[in-house]
């Protein structure tokens, strides 16, 4: 396996990106399961869950622009054709998911008739009519998609610890160091 | 490390063993940790959707696409006149000499659309102010001048305690007196609730706060607050006989024959706190504390709740413009946890089709179907 340098590592943006915002969907899943259930630490959630949410709407469309400037390195040839496809059809839907998830959760709050608060006094305009059959088909579909967003992300998790404890192909070392330090960082 | 894919041999697999256990078992781990942080995992752990529960089973069913609490109510709109003496306890916009449109309900407690309007010894006012900064306030304000208990717990087991005995159809003596042994701060809103004066209106009810705010002026001064809503409408006593005779709907009717009349009133008196205050509802604080009316509520008309503009609002009480905070007062967040469920429930009700009663699409009581 001989790839070069340059194309072997996602870039410095993509990385800090991947890495940022990687943090920032944990604790929103989180954050976003936690609050509908607690009693007491909703207030505080909730005032975290929606300007992180539009964080990661902004965030992401910084990603997808510097990913089509910057395509990703190609995965190793001799990975199976499956794993190709299946690794593909993820990253489609963590991106799709990205997108969606905080324009759901924008639209729900929306249509809940309540304003969309961020922060000191600031809120954003609502995007969907104040009407109830809309809210409650984007509340279900917001707490559907945040179950689908999780699954999705384990998985990818557990995919990138398979390249870079039992592949070792360097996969993992693309998105986790630079192109300087190839190879010498995925030890286990 | 080889620079190569492993080699698929019996050696390289067994070498793989402990990295998949490792794997399996981050991910396992988030899994679980999620799991628990939604409760999944604690079928004791009182939750939102728990509490809410119970208040459903003490209504004895579920009333679909009513509030699950304070199901009976009308709504009405008017406008909040600031009087200019807020400005200096809150930077809140509504406390200047504007007028500030809102959406408002006034209900009784309980939770059946069907409750008596006489009979019900708690009422409540719940507004949603829009002010012309863009900002917005809800509050929801009760009758009672304090709160019963003093923590979350102790409110699901008086939910629990009031929850009707299948047999009788009432709540079962027995446990309602266990619950009053074992939360003693209940006898003093047991107390406020058999000899506080019944008032003949909503028009002449006080609706207080009940729970504790912090206001923060434009310096930054913080200090911590309760409001009430006085009536500008005189006091007069419902006697138990007027009660007993009243219609069911004896509150909406008396509310749009004053309305027919003209505009109905109370000001908005603020009670500010001395450090050490206590911040929970069931806690009074000194009468000596001083009192600032710093605007009036003028409620201009209502409507049916099942067609009204207050239908589809959550009056949750933590909606707060700038210059408005929560404190901790435990029972503010656990009421704004609840109401998020009831809504989220009663909306899937009416999005589904299966509250008739609630938007008006029924003559008869959904029951009665």
């Amino acid at each position: 396996m001989n790839r070069a340098g340059s194309s072997t590592h996602f870039n410095l943006l993509a990385r800090l990106l991947h890495w940022t915002m990687a943090l920032a969907i944990l604790a929103m899943l989180f954050v976003g399961v936690g609050m509908v259930a607690s009693l007491s630490l909703r207030p505080a959630l909730v005032s975290l869950h929606r300007p992180l949410g539009i964080a990661i709407l902004l965030l992401v469309v910084v990603r997808l622009a510097n990913r089509l400037r910057h395509p990703p390195p190609a995965l190793p040839a001799e990975l199976p054709a499956i794993q190709k496809a299946a690794a593909r059809a993820s990253h489609i839907l963590l991106y799709a998911l990205m997108f969606v998830m905080p324009l759901v959760g924008w639209a729900m709050v929306s249509a809940g008739g309540y304003p969309v608060t961020m922060f000191g006094g600031f809120s954003l305009p609502a995007i969907a009519p104040h009407d109830p059959v809309v809210y409650a088909v984007l509340r279900t579909a917001h707490t559907w998609l945040a179950l689908a967003l999780f699954a999705v992300v384990l998985l990818h998790l557990a995919a990138a610890l398979y390249h870079a404890w039992i592949r070792r192909d360097g996969v993992f070392a693309g998105m986790a160091s630079g192109a300087g330090r190839y190879r010498n960082d995925i030890r286990s | 490390m080889p620079d190569l894919d492993p080699a698929v041999t019996p050696a390289s697999r067994r070498r793989a063993i402990p990295a998949w256990l490792a794997i399996v078992l981050i991910v396992a781990a988030l899994a679980l940790a999620f799991a628990w942080v939604a409760g999944w995992l604690s079928p004791g752990r009182l939750t939102s959707q728990r509490f809410t529960n119970a208040i459903e089973t003490a209504n004895g069913q579920v009333w679909r696409g009513f509030r699950r609490a304070h199901a009976k109510g009308v709504c009405v709109a008017g406008y909040f006149e600031g009087n200019g003496q807020g400005v200096a306890l809150s930077s809140a916009r509504l406390f200047a000499p504007v007028r500030t449109p809102f959406v408002g309900r006034l209900s009784i407690g309980g939770g059946s659309p069907y409750g008596l309007d006489a009979k019900a010894r708690v009422r409540s006012m719940a507004l949603r102010l829009d002010s012309d900064d863009g900002q917005q306030w809800r509050m929801a304000m009760n009758s009672f001048p304090f709160f019963g208990v003093s923590s979350v717990e102790a409110f699901y087991e008086q939910t629990r305690a009031n929850t009707p005995d299948p047999a009788t159809g009432k709540p079962d003596p027995a446990r309602q007196a266990a619950f009053a042994r074992a939360h003693p701060e209940f006898a003093r809103f047991a107390d406020w609730a058999a000899h506080a004066p019944w008032s003949t209106s909503w028009a002449n009810t006080t609706f207080n706060g009940v729970d504790t705010f912090r206001f923060v002026n434009r310096a930054g001064d913080v200090r911590n607050v309760r409001w009430s809503m006085q009536p500008q409408t005189p006091f007069a006593e419902m006697t138990p006989e007027q009660r007993n005779r009243a219609d069911a709907d004896y509150l909406a009717e008396d509310l749009a024959a004053r309305l027919a009349k003209g505009d109905l009133r109370w000001d908005m008196v603020v009670t500010l706190a001395q450090p050490g205050d206590p911040v929970n509802p069931s806690q009074s604080w000194p009468e000596d504390r001083p009192r600032v009316t710093l605007g009036t509520v003028v409620v201009e008309s209502s409507s049916a709740q099942a067609t009204g503009a207050c239908r589809d609002i959550n009056y949750d009480p933590l909606v707060l413009p700038t210059g408005v905070e929560a404190s901790d007062d435990p029972i503010l967040a656990a009421r704004s946890a609840v109401y998020s469920v009831s809504f989220n429930r009663r909306e899937h009700d009416i999005a589904s089709g299966e509250a008739a009663a609630a938007t008006g699409h029924a003559a008869k009581r959904e029951s009665d179907r």
